[in-house]
């Protein structure tokens, strides 16, 4: 066949987020679900049957604060009060954090804002044991359960000679196999596939324990994602596949991910795999996708993806200027809002909070981070005032046993410095 | 046994002993793998310790991470050395640093079995030895066997280690030794000393070399297939060379390399990965630094060249006993 030479010229599709600086982005590509319209499917769902909630949005909290619809989460105000907490916590840490990078106590720090909800009702989901594969933005996962002492994640934030890392790894890059939160990576996407493998492990030992793995939406691109999605199917994995769609990775617009037109949830569907699409911001609606998503992987069920809709609500990193590519007011016009004010909100009507308790609880995590940053500061000092770990730190646990080249350049190091 | 039956022999041996230990990779289960290496192990110890993995090598290495972080001691198969390269983010990134990024919080004891080199017409991405891309990555140790025995005790010593082992296996030397005369008939490996393997457990140390041939004229540093290329030319031309089958590339055994120079003052590097920041740059370097006073003639290097691993031209390519012997006598000229 002979080209038709009156054919329009073929031109390059390159999306573009709708608002940029100075200029208000429109949030309709979202497709947002009124809350409780989402049906609740049975947890042996087959996962071409979930094909409509990958599109849809399921959330629990309406617009007044109620609870409503069939994802609704039984009542449990003692947990949702800890929850509450438990994102404030986060919060109040991160904020504390950025300061201390602003004075130089820390090198670079990396806040979760808007975000909380998603790793902290999701901590209170799944069960001890479990472990999680997150990334750099789900320090929530650790905050929420109490089980790690904030002192302790602030030496390693601080890289001093009481860093756990041992001044190893970047702040934030945490490691507690304890608190099941599995050792963070600067490489992106590389723990799905490694959570898979552990639910493997987990079925191949006939263990009750399954796996969580965190990715955001620009590291789905990354080929560890398709890889993961592809083994957690092949062999049914007990693992729970969380996709934090924040609509921005560094600069770049969810789209350029490949979120134009289609959705991240969609993929574990043409993947075989359970998948749900999720109000992040909504405390409710992601404790109940956790738990139906845990349950399922616990009963040999096999796999579930979710997709979190949320916002990235502050910079990248420390290192990141946000108003250089997004309008600078973006958050406040996100209509998923704010997790904490919505769970405070709905909280409130159930006579389970006050603004007097929110002041009041705010003013003990922010004195509670406070103490630990001093306390982080008094075990080992911070970067700014030259506290490192030692020398010989930097070449063991290379290997489990120091080899002959190792101590040899130990030894010249030792010399030399 | 041959050294795919003592290879096979390794995993059954640390299936039955290690609980722990599972088996994967593509075609490894029912099939037993393209080169049988796995023949039977999925009918001895099931499913769920031998299996059929997708064609992800990324995959392969990323969930045997997950596993080892879990607990057990996956030892995966890569088809190919060639076909490794999906899988370098995993490698690199990850089972080589994980210890070290986690304070020993995690580990990852893997062993990723991949056969490698050439001489067997297998074209570009059938023949290559990736070796130096491993032993420049630390965290990661590098192990190749030259026969049978080797094969199979040091298989079970990278399998019980605790760090993550890059186990490359000769795919040449799978069914017989090979000198490099491809011209002659392959002799079997039941016809050779080396193919004596013990049924039972035992290890062949890691960070070891072998003294292959005992010589006192020159050194010949070199591992896998150009072990018996290295045997020929020494023969054909008479030369008393002293072959050291190094085994173990990083960590690797210092000490017996600096002896032998120490002794002869002349050295040899062979492989057959390509030349420019090969390993043998690497060995030359150390035998520079820490045999400088002994050495009485220049470091000759016997490499691959510089160019994709050819097919039509595979003996040109592939660094035969006539290029070995031309530099025994250039390294023991003066």
């Amino acid at each position: 066949m002979d080209l038709d030479p009156s054919a329009p010229p073929l031109r390059l599709h390159v999306p573009e987020p709708t608002g940029r600086p100075g200029h208000a982005t429109d949030f309709s590509y979202l497709h947002l679900s009124p809350a409780g319209a989402v049906r609740r499917p049975a947890i042996d769902v087959t996962p071409a049957s979930t094909a409509d909630l990958a599109f849809t949005l399921v959330r629990v909290l309406d617009d007044e604060g109620q609870a409503v619809g069939p994802w609704a989460p039984p009542e449990d105000l003692p947990l949702l009060r800890r929850g509450l907490r438990a994102m404030m916590k986060t919060r109040a840490f991160d904020a504390r954090m950025l300061i201390a990078q602003r004075q130089k106590k820390i090198s670079f720090y990396m806040q979760c804002l808007g975000e909380e909800a998603i790793a902290c009702a999701h901590a209170l989901a799944i069960a001890p044991g479990d472990m999680c594969f997150p990334t750099y933005r789900q320090q929530g996962l650790l905050l929420a359960r109490d089980d790690v002492a904030m002192a302790e994640m602030i030496c390693q934030l601080m890289s001093n000679p009481r860093d756990p890392m041992k001044g190893r790894q970047l702040p934030v890059m945490y490691s507690y196999q304890r608190a099941g939160f599995f050792s963070i990576s600067g490489n992106l996407a590389t723990q799905t596939i490694q959570a898979v493998g552990w639910a493997m492990a987990s079925a191949i030992k006939g263990d009750t324990r399954i796996a969580s793995a965190w990715i955001g939406d620009g590291a789905t691109a990354e080929s560890d994602f398709h890889t993961a999605l592809t083994f957690a199917h092949v062999y049914r994995a007990p693992v729970i596949l969380n996709v934090v769609n924040n609509q921005w990775a560094i600069s770049t617009f969810q789209a350029i991910a490949g979120g134009e037109s289609t959705t991240f949830a969609a993929r574990g569907v043409g993947s075989g795999i359970a998948s749900l699409r999720v109000d992040g911001n909504d405390f409710l609606a992601v404790l109940a996708a956790s738990r139906w998503a845990a349950e399922r992987a616990r009963a040999n069920l096999g796999p579930t993806l979710i997709e979190w809709l949320t916002y990235r609500g502050g910079a990248h990193s420390t290192a990141d200027d946000p108003s250089r590519y997004r309008p600078a007011d973006d958050w406040q016009h996100y209509p998923l809002g704010d997790p904490i004010t919505r769970l405070k909100q709905h909280l409130v009507q159930q006579g389970a909070w006050s603004d007097d308790e929110h002041r009041q609880v705010q003013a003990e995590l922010d004195a509670e981070v406070a103490a630990a940053l001093k306390e982080a500061e008094q075990y080992g000092g911070t970067l700014i005032d030259g506290h490192v770990p030692p020398l010989e730190t930097m070449f063991e646990g290379v290997y489990k046993d120091m080899p002959a080249h190792l101590v040899e350049q130990l030894r010249q190091a030792g010399k030399e410095a | 046994m041959t050294m795919i039956q003592a290879l096979r022999s390794a995993m059954d041996v640390m299936l039955e002993r290690d609980p722990d230990v599972v088996i994967y990779g593509q075609d490894v289960g029912y099939f037993g793998g393209v080169f049988r290496c796995t023949e039977g192990l999925q009918a001895r110890y099931g499913k769920h310790r031998v299996f059929d993995a997708p064609i992800s090598e990324g995959g392969i290495v990323g969930s045997a991470i997950g596993m080892a972080a879990y607990g057990l001691r996956p030892v995966v198969e890569v088809q190919f050395a060639d076909y490794f390269y999906p899988a370098s983010d995993q490698i690199v990134s990850e089972a080589a640093r994980l210890r070290y990024r986690s304070a020993g919080d995690f580990t990852a004891p893997i062993t990723i079995r991949m056969p490698c080199g050439g001489g067997i017409y297998g074209g570009q991405t059938h023949s290559q030895s990736p070796e130096a891309l491993f032993t420049h990555v630390c965290g990661l140790r590098t192990v190749m066997p030259s026969n049978p025995y080797d094969a199979k005790g040091l298989l079970i010593a990278s399998i019980e280690n605790d760090d993550p082992v890059i186990f490359l296996e000769p795919k040449r030397l799978y069914n017989g030794p090979f000198d490099g005369h491809h011209e002659r008939p392959v002799v079997p490996w039941s016809q050779h000393a080396l193919g004596e393997v013990p049924e039972g457990h035992y290890s062949v140390p890691l960070d070891s070399a072998a003294l292959f041939l005992p010589g006192a004229a020159v050194t010949v540093l070199t591992y896998g297939t150009m072990v018996y290329v290295s045997e020929a030319a020494a023969a054909e031309t008479g030369i008393d060379a002293e072959i050291i089958d190094l085994r173990c590339l990083w960590p690797l055994d210092l000490d017996s390399i600096v002896t032998s120079v120490k002794k002869t003052g002349r050295c040899v590097i062979v492989h057959e990965a390509t030349r420019t920041s090969g390993f043998g740059a690497e060995l030359a370097a150390l035998v520079q630094e820490h045999c400088f006073y002994h050495l009485e003639a220049p470091i000759e290097r016997v490499t691959g060249w510089d160019t994709p691993y050819p097919h039509a031209l595979e003996w040109a390519y592939f660094p035969g006993p006539a290029r070995v012997a031309a530099a025994l006598r250039r390294a023991t000229e003066n």
